[in-house]
């Protein structure tokens, strides 16, 4: 079975170390805070000015001048500061973030991401994505394996505008945890009950398969 | 105005000398901290042509949004955009320039800007789109493009509380780009929610120096919410 969101949110929560400060996208990036292990802390990273992201508010804690990069109202945790948005990109750009988890239409083989356009179709801009995927050295890419229509999104290539060029190293789908080193996709994990030659038949670009390829365990 | 008082009395008189054709830098990140009657004002007084330097646009009947019916701004350089329906119909039309920008780069555009820095050297965009037609350079084996700074004829900002003298603090994620938008402009218009008298706010907590501030007006403001999320008890 392909993951759900929910899981590939538990899956890159693995990832977390204690006292990790990361950053979160849009979308299955953010289900991750709901996942950190009992017992650690991780400070979340807003780019727009906020260090330390809590929960969303309930209706009596809602203020306007709180909200997180995607513009939704949220809360401070113990601990969180505040500051303008180049501060904000110090951090990011300055490679002081230990973890940042994103979105994406494509990657391929030499770690470049698209995740900001598809030319004619959407163009919203890429927001703070390219400064975050040149800045930190740890990313992990969250997506969705193929399209709807079964056309891989792990490319030879990308055929979209790039977010960035040759700085993803690891990627996690629905079906599969892959690294991507030397120009090539490496299977480190597969879905539960998804088999091998499901991935290998949903990679377009070139992907290497180790003896024992583990199912993930949650 | 004497002195060092900055306080001027009406939003008439805070955007006065605001002409066709000019750049404006704009603080806010989508509807938080946005200097909205500053905003309204611009409507008000028709100018256009504009140039608008802002990390977003507003949504379609608040914020910078209220300036594209009228056809108001020919240019923006912006990082995200996606809120609006109508600045997508004159994007995609052609009536509408716009310049997307990382949200790094621009910030750093305005810090640089404002702080006498010409341009800089970022990583943020090399081998995309945004890098083209832009110097290259390589540093200790990376990649690195040659980005500008920007200043703008005003600053429009949002702080929420100054003295009379024009120090600034902003309240939460409110701050965002107002702090590097105020100085960056060569006129920085500030609208806030209380002006107290000079020596009421600690020195050692004002976020922006009155220096950049040369006009201060006090509002009263909607603060819209974009996304209104909660949790259930």
């Amino acid at each position: 079975m392909a993951l759900s969101r929910e899981q590939l949110a538990q899956r890159v929560a693995q990832e977390l170390q204690d006292g990790y400060y990361v950053n979160l996208g849009i979308g299955i990036p953010t289900l991750v805070a709901n996942y950190v292990p009992k017992g650690m802390e991780v400070m979340l990273q807003s780019e727009n000015g906020l260090l330390g992201m809590g929960q969303f508010p309930t209706e009596e804690e809602i203020d306007a001048d709180l909200i997180n990069a995607g513009k939704q109202t949220v809360t401070m945790a113990t601990g969180a500061s505040i500051f303008d948005s180049a501060e904000s990109f110090a951090m990011i750009r300055g490679g002081h973030v230990d973890l940042t988890v994103l979105g994406a239409f494509e990657v391929d083989v030499n770690g470049n991401i698209a995740s900001y356009m598809i030319p004619g179709k959407l163009i919203k801009g890429m927001g703070g994505a390219m400064d975050l995927v040149a800045g930190a050295d740890n990313i992990i890419v969250t997506m969705t394996h193929a399209s709807k229509h079964g056309e891989s999104k792990l490319l030879k290539h990308c055929t979209l505008p790039l977010t960035g060029k040759g700085c993803i190293k690891r990627v996690l789908t629905d079906l599969a945890f892959i690294e991507i080193k030397g120009g090539k996709f490496h299977l480190l994990e597969r879905a539960p009950g998804v088999t091998v030659e499901e991935i290998v038949k949903l990679t377009a670009g070139e992907l290497v398969i180790p003896e024992n390829v583990p199912e993930m365990q949650f | 105005m004497a002195g060092f008082d900055k306080v001027v009395s009406s939003y008439e008189e805070a955007m006065a000398g605001l002409e066709d054709n000019m750049t404006i830098i704009a603080g806010g990140f989508g509807l938080c901290g946005i200097p909205e009657n500053l905003i309204a004002e611009i409507k008000r007084k028709g100018s256009k042509g504009l140039t608008v330097v802002s990390n977003n646009c507003g949504v379609d009947d608040f914020g910078l949004g209220v300036l594209l019916p009228d056809r108001q701004i020919s240019k923006i350089v912006a990082s995200y955009v996606g809120e609006n329906a109508e600045f997508e119909r004159q994007m995609m039309s052609g009536e509408l320039e716009v310049v997307l920008t990382p949200q790094g780069t621009l910030a750093e555009k305005m810090r640089a800007g404002g702080a006498g820095i010409p341009a800089f050297f970022t990583a943020t965009g090399y081998g995309t789109p945004v890098a083209e037609g832009k110097e290259e350079r390589e540093f200790n084996g990376r990649h690195y493009i040659l980005e500008e700074a920007i200043k703008g004829d005003f600053a429009i900002v949002k702080a929420w509380k100054a003295d009379r003298y024009g120090n600034l603090v902003f309240r939460k994620t409110a701050r965002n780009f107002n702090p590097l938008a105020a100085t960056a402009g060569k006129i920085t218009v500030v609208e806030v929610e209380e002006i107290v008298e000079p020596g009421e706010l600690d020195p050692d907590h004002i976020h922006t120096p009155g220096i950049y501030v040369d006009r201060l007006i006090q509002g009263t403001f909607e603060k819209r919410i974009e996304q209104r999320t909660i949790r259930q008890k």
